[in-house]
């Protein structure tokens, strides 16, 4: 998965944010949205799609999603 | 009747454990033996049954291994018992998903393991005359069934349903008196709660007003209760074990 597909999946698992807002340098956990609910399906959808696992902490150390990205990629 | 502690013994009885390969069933099968039961134990691992035999008190136990997922294993498991005074139904999984990420496979897993298995079980032990007079059936629900919480949809339902599936199983044996009860823990320090981190464990430990979460024996002791003399007169409840979490 390229960064850019990534930002667009991470984009999808957010219901109320809109999908224009996400770039690779967004600071995720600066969202409103942002939370344990949206977390779970950030989780999911990496294991899912990309058939990689993170955890809460990982998500917690990162801090833009193409950190998360990179995170993910390294595993 | 004279108040004793022979009242809880479990001396003559023969009681079915599923689980009784891990956490709460293992502890289970062990405590319901220090109080004199021969158990008939449960599971698909054959090696921690084995485990769990040797770590129980002596008497007449047995292993049957069975899948509760798989119909043929079920009816084995009813032909190869004795007739029972007791059945714990303890065996089930927790796998947590939020709800806009389950499939047909993953409901369908949590369902026929904690709901379909059991209810036929039940089933094929009333069809093959397994269940003794005066039995005690118990079933190992969850605090989930009231208390729910982020991604446990399909286990929440199921133990919900376990519920409502033990109050009508407990009309349809009162020709037989016997007696149909469920449990309910909150977080039990077993493998199921294992897949959570540490840091959150402990989050949720905090948040506990005794403090800590259950032992497996001290859900075991409940069942030793409903199983004894001690609960002739109870039939249809369920028993919250939770370190006071749901008190609110
Ligand atoms: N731990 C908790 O916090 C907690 C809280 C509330 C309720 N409960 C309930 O308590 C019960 C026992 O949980 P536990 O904490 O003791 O979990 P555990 O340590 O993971 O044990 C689960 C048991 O279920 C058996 N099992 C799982 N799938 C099975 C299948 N398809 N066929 C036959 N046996 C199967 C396992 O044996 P094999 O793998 O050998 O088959 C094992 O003996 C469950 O019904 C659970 O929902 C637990």
């Amino acid at each position: 998965m390229t960064l850019d597909e990534f930002v667009k999946a991470f984009a999808a698992e957010f219901d109320d944010t809109p999908a224009e807002q996400f770039t690779p340098a967004t600071k995720y956990r600066e969202l409103d949205e942002w939370g344990s609910l949206v977390a779970l399906s950030i989780i999911s959808m990496v294991d899912d799609e990309m058939d990689k696992r993170v955890t809460g902490a990982d998500l917690r150390n990162c801090t833009t999603i193409e950190d998360l990205y990179h995170l993910v990629e390294s595993k | 009747m004279s108040m004793n502690n022979a009242i809880f013994s479990l001396e003559g009885k023969t009681i079915l454990v599923t689980g009784a390969s891990s956490g709460i069933g293992k502890a289970t099968a062990i405590e319901c033996s220090k109080m004199g039961a021969n158990v008939f134990l449960s599971a698909r691992n054959k090696e921690r049954l084995e485990q769990t035999l040797s770590e129980m008190a002596p008497g007449n136990h047995c292993i049957i291994t069975a899948d509760m997922t798989n119909l043929e294993d079920i009816q084995k498991l009813a032909e190869e018992v004795s007739v029972l005074d007791g059945i714990a139904l303890i065996a089930g999984i927790n796998d947590k998903m939020i709800i806009k990420k389950i499939d047909d496979e993953y409901v369908s897993k949590m369902l026929s393991t904690n709901l379909s298995g059991p209810a036929m079980l039940v089933k094929s032990l009333l069809k093959d005359k397994k269940i003794a007079k005066q039995a005690s059936i118990v079933f190992m629900s969850s605090v989930s069934a009231f208390y729910p919480s982020v991604s446990n949809a399909m286990y929440a339902a199921s133990k919900a349903a376990v519920n409502q599936f033990a109050k009508v199983l407990a009309l349809e044996v009162l020709p037989l008196k016997a007696r149909v009860n469920c449990i309910q823990p909150a977080f039990v320090e077993t493998e199921m709660i294992h897949k959570y981190s540490e840091e959150t464990l402990s989050e949720i430990r905090s948040n506990y007003p005794l403090g800590r979460f259950a032992r497996p024996e001290e859900i075991a002791y409940a069942v030793i209760y409903y199983m004894s003399d001690a609960s002739q007169m109870v039939t249809g409840t369920s028993l919250v074990i939770d370190g006071g979490y749901t008190i609110h």
